[in-house]
């Protein structure tokens, strides 16, 4: 299958599709998803939807959780970080 | 253990602010909390520190309170969450604007800052604001904070000044001059203050006490999108109406970024479920006013109780029936604004000083011109 | 505006191995219209979560395939959020709420790990060992990666192999629980030819990687990212350089939807009777939503649960299933005393050490005497996004304390969403 195009923090990167956000992401070498209170990096723990540290924003909806939605062409991902 | 002069039942803002100004003031003092500090009525308020202006009585109370507030909160730590952030009365029409104009007139002749503001000014101070209010009633010195951590760090300052804490204590009975402790110990006193929020009436059936039951949603965070407290001046409307079920638009900033969002008014016992439709109504009441909340997600609804009275003033005061008892309870929906006002009552009651406020119009044994079934009381 | 209502005999809510089971049964027993549901947006749960679904076990593509057939309704991507009644579900379908009228209930919400916090756990990097294994599936590339693993239990062996799999360099496998108790289970456990096969397979997987039994994670150093991570067997600390760190304290049942229908919960698991039968009418539960034993159990209590609410009462209680469903419990139970996590476990996190991941509380905030509410009305602890679903299992074994009341909605949808799907019926 084709790369597909995924802008990440608002840079255009090629991602394999059927992957997760959470893994695009991570095969970037991005690991803040978010901050913390104190400005420490936050990224994936669960994988399955229920710990919240992964979210990010899609396609300009906020608080998404990155594990649970699949990459789509030129979707748009930026972290809180 | 020597016999206290004074025993506070409750540490919510008002018993733990009673606690504080007492032991200031030289007296023994015993405070007794059944839970934890802040865990009752107290911990279910949205946390505003607002004037209101039904009544002279209840804006002067206000007005004062919040005065001393600003004191307190100065001197409280972080947690406190103290933002001066303001509330904006949104008037849907020209007419709720006239509404406004005249309680920005009143304000001000009492000495409270306040200003009627127009639809531009309103874009500009709330973005987020639907388009097409008519302007709002401005009373900047209002603000919010987070109660539970306020009522912990008083009953902090309370034991530090020498006040004896019976936490996780519940008190089955009070009498004149004494009360009865879960574990059947009996603590006698010369002045008891029963600051049990909605719960007083379990120590106190007479009062002329309910449950006013309200839900509340909080969001995820989006620091900035909303300013200042924001209040529809319908709210008054559903205040007032003690019948059925009622829904006012209120929505708070907090200082996580996340938004509070109210607010509901029932009378339903202590049910503590959720009531969807009053949900639904809220969230389509806030999305009427801020389109943008729609976007926002929801992270919990819980529901709380309110001490209310027949006439929507708190209950503060000595009780006739049961001498050396004082109530301190009944503040509604503004018992965290109204917590320091009420603690000067009491306290000057018990010492036989002066209050700030007229305590008149609080008395407890009041005559309450518009009875309602639900207080039971004859 | 004109609604959709839709209407379902039988609703699953968990697409897992006991939720996949449980729709099969009630629809090939009768049911008319059975709707699955799941959070993400393919069939499987967890453990059968998958791109190609020709690489799963044969279970999973004959129960993939008997829904299929039996006309099961899918719906991905979709969760409940909130309820009316055990009977008029509100649904999140992909963003859109609506109402889902149902005759009948099956809950089958599975597991998720429990995280009993250290040092550094909050690092990027640090991940659930299930948690790892679901990233790997979801396309995380590990190739060359280092990788150590510190959890317990059956998952650990099988996230084991599958990191080796994945191409990774999987420097350690630490097992908690201690070696006396790993042989009983093993004596017991590995009677059962499908078992011990299945265990073979796995550890041929990882063969070139230690396996250690009675070891433990105790930190995790790094700076934007875990550099370094610090084993302990209680004598020796060891200290090795990594990429990746899974690690976990076992799995705990997920109660959350049982609990907002109103369903009675034990221990932290949802209550339920030979039949599957919660203590609500109209609803049953499931799997390890139930107590954690394992993929197989699950897909007979899930059997169970679809005959019984489809009206097959005879059927759920044959004798071959409850044989089977009794095998099942045992071996839950074995599970559970093998694998608790040991007492070392709770006591690994600094004053300084995060408990609650979303408000950053961290332990030297709180304080043993206190009850969950206190603690969260005065740190905000389990106030944040999670509503507590990592840091009140936590708690509740760090303190004993008994977690976050259940409050809708649930999932964290957005207001609109939640408003939209509370609206009246027609």
């Amino acid at each position: 299958m084709t790369n597909i195009e995924v802008w990440i923090d608002g840079v255009p990167r090629r991602s394999p599709p059927g992957v997760t956000v959470a893994a695009a992401l991570l095969r970037y070498g991005i690991t803040a998803f978010r901050r913390d209170g104190h400005g420490a990096p936050r990224a994936p723990l669960c994988g399955m939807g229920s710990c919240f540290e992964c979210r990010v924003t899609i396609d300009e909806i906020p608080e998404r959780r990155a594990c649970l939605v699949m990459v789509r062409d030129g979707m748009h991902v930026d972290t809180g970080a | 253990m020597p016999s206290p002069d004074v025993i506070v039942v409750g540490a919510g803002l008002v018993g733990a602010l009673c606690a504080v100004e007492l032991a200031a003031a030289g007296a023994r003092v015993t405070l007794i909390e059944a839970a934890f500090a802040g865990g009752g009525s107290t911990g279910a308020a949205m946390g505003h520190l607002v004037v209101m202006d039904d009544t002279t009585a209840q804006r002067d109370l206000c007005a004062w309170s919040r005065g001393r507030w600003n004191e307190l909160l100065a001197s409280l730590p972080d947690d406190a969450e103290h933002d001066r952030c303001g509330t904006l009365w949104l008037a849907a029409n020209d007419t709720e604007l006239g509404v406004a104009s005249r309680r920005a007139h009143e304000y001000r002749l009492a000495g409270v800052a306040a200003d009627v503001i127009d639809s531009r000014q309103l874009e500009l101070l709330e973005p987020a604001l639907a388009h097409g209010l008519a302007g709002a009633l401005l009373v900047p010195g209002d603000g919010v904070c987070y109660p539970p951590a306020i009522a912990r760090a008083l009953v902090c300052r309370a034991t530090e000044a020498g006040v004896v804490l019976l936490s996780g204590m519940a008190v089955r009975s009070v009498g004149s001059s004494q009360v009865l402790l879960a574990d059947g110990t009996r603590l006698t006193a010369s002045a008891i203050v029963i600051a049990a929020g909605v719960e007083s009436k379990t120590l106190v059936p007479d009062l002329p006490l309910v449950p006013r039951k309200g839900h509340l949603v909080i969001t995820d965070r989006h620091p900035g999108m909303i300013r200042h407290q924001l209040v529809e001046l319908g709210y008054l409307r559903s205040a007032h109406a003690l019948d059925g079920a009622s829904v006012a638009f209120n929505v708070q900033p907090r200082r996580t970024g996340q938004l509070l969002i109210g607010s509901s008014r029932e009378l339903a016992g202590f049910d503590v479920s959720v009531n969807h439709s009053i949900i639904r109504d809220m969230l389509a009441r806030a999305m009427r006013f801020v389109p943008r909340i729609g976007a926002t997600r929801a992270w919990r609804s819980w529901v709380g109780f309110r001490p209310a009275t027949p006439d929507a003033l708190p209950l503060i005061g000595p009780w006739p029936a049961m001498p050396g008892v004082w109530i301190a309870t009944g503040h509604e929906g503004l018992g965290i604004t109204m917590a320091p006002g009420t603690a000067n009552i009491i306290v000057a009651g018990i010492l036989g000083r002066r209050p700030a406020v007229s305590p008149d119009a609080f008395l407890p044994h009041r005559a309450f011109p518009n009875r309602h079934p639900v207080f039971g009381i004859p | 505006m004109r609604r959709r209502r839709p209407l379902a005999d039988v609703t699953v809510i968990g697409a897992g191995p006991a939720g996949l089971a449980a729709a099969v049964a009630a629809a090939e027993s009768g049911a008319g219209r059975v709707l699955l549901i799941d959070q993400t947006f393919r069939a499987g749960g967890q453990i059968w979560r998958h791109r190609d679904e020709g690489a799963l076990p044969r279970k999973a593509r004959s129960l993939l395939g008997r829904a299929r057939t039996a006309g099961v309704w899918f719906v991905g991507s979709s969760t409940v959020i909130d309820a009316l009644s055990p009977n008029d579900l509100v649904v999140d379908f992909r963003g859109r709420a609506d109402h889902l009228e149902t005759a009948a209930v099956i809950v089958a919400t599975g597991a998720r790990e429990r995280f009993l916090p250290f040092p550094g756990w909050t690092l990027p990097g640090v991940t659930g060992v299930g948690g790892l294994q679901a990233l790997l599936k979801g396309g995380l590339d590990v190739r060359g990666q280092r990788v150590v693993l510190a959890g317990t239990g059956p998952l650990l062996f099988a996230v084991a192999a599958a990191v080796a799999d994945a191409g990774a360099r999987l420097l350690l496998v630490a097992e908690q629980a201690p070696r006396d108790r790993i042989m009983r289970f093993a004596s017991h456990a590995l009677r059962n030819a499908g078992r011990l096969a299945q265990a073979l397979r796995h550890r041929v997987a990882f063969a070139r990687t230690p396996y250690r039994v009675g070891t433990w994670i105790s930190r995790a150093e790094g700076g934007d990212r875990v550099r370094t991570v610090t084993v302990s067997n209680g004598r020796d600390r060891r200290v090795l350089e990594c990429d990746w760190l899974g690690a976990a304290a076992g799995m705990i049942p997920v109660t959350d939807v049982a609990a907002l229908l109103g369903c009675a919960i034990d221990s932290g698991a949802v209550r339920v009777d030979s039949q599957q039968a919660t203590s609500v009418p109209a609803v049953w539960a499931a799997g390890e939503c139930t107590g954690v034993a394992g993929d197989a159990a699950a897909c007979v209590e899930g059997e169970i649960a679809g005959r019984s609410a489809a009206g097959d009462v005879t059927g759920a209680a044959s004798l071959t299933l409850q044989h089977a469903r009794d095998e099942g419990r045992r071996f839950g139970a074995l599970l559970a005393a093998t694998f608790a996590p040991r007492d070392e476990l709770r006591a690994l996190s600094d004053p300084d050490t995060v408990i609650c991941r979303c408000e950053d509380v961290r332990l030297g905030a709180l304080q043993p005497g206190w009850t969950q509410r206190q603690a969260k009305l005065w740190t905000r602890l389990g106030m944040g996004a999670c509503q507590g679903a990592v840091c009140g299992p936590a708690c509740t074994a760090l303190f004993g304390w008994d977690g976050n009341a259940v409050r809708s909605p649930l999932g964290t949808p957005t207001c609109a969403a939640w408003m939209d799907g509370l609206r009246p019926h027609e």
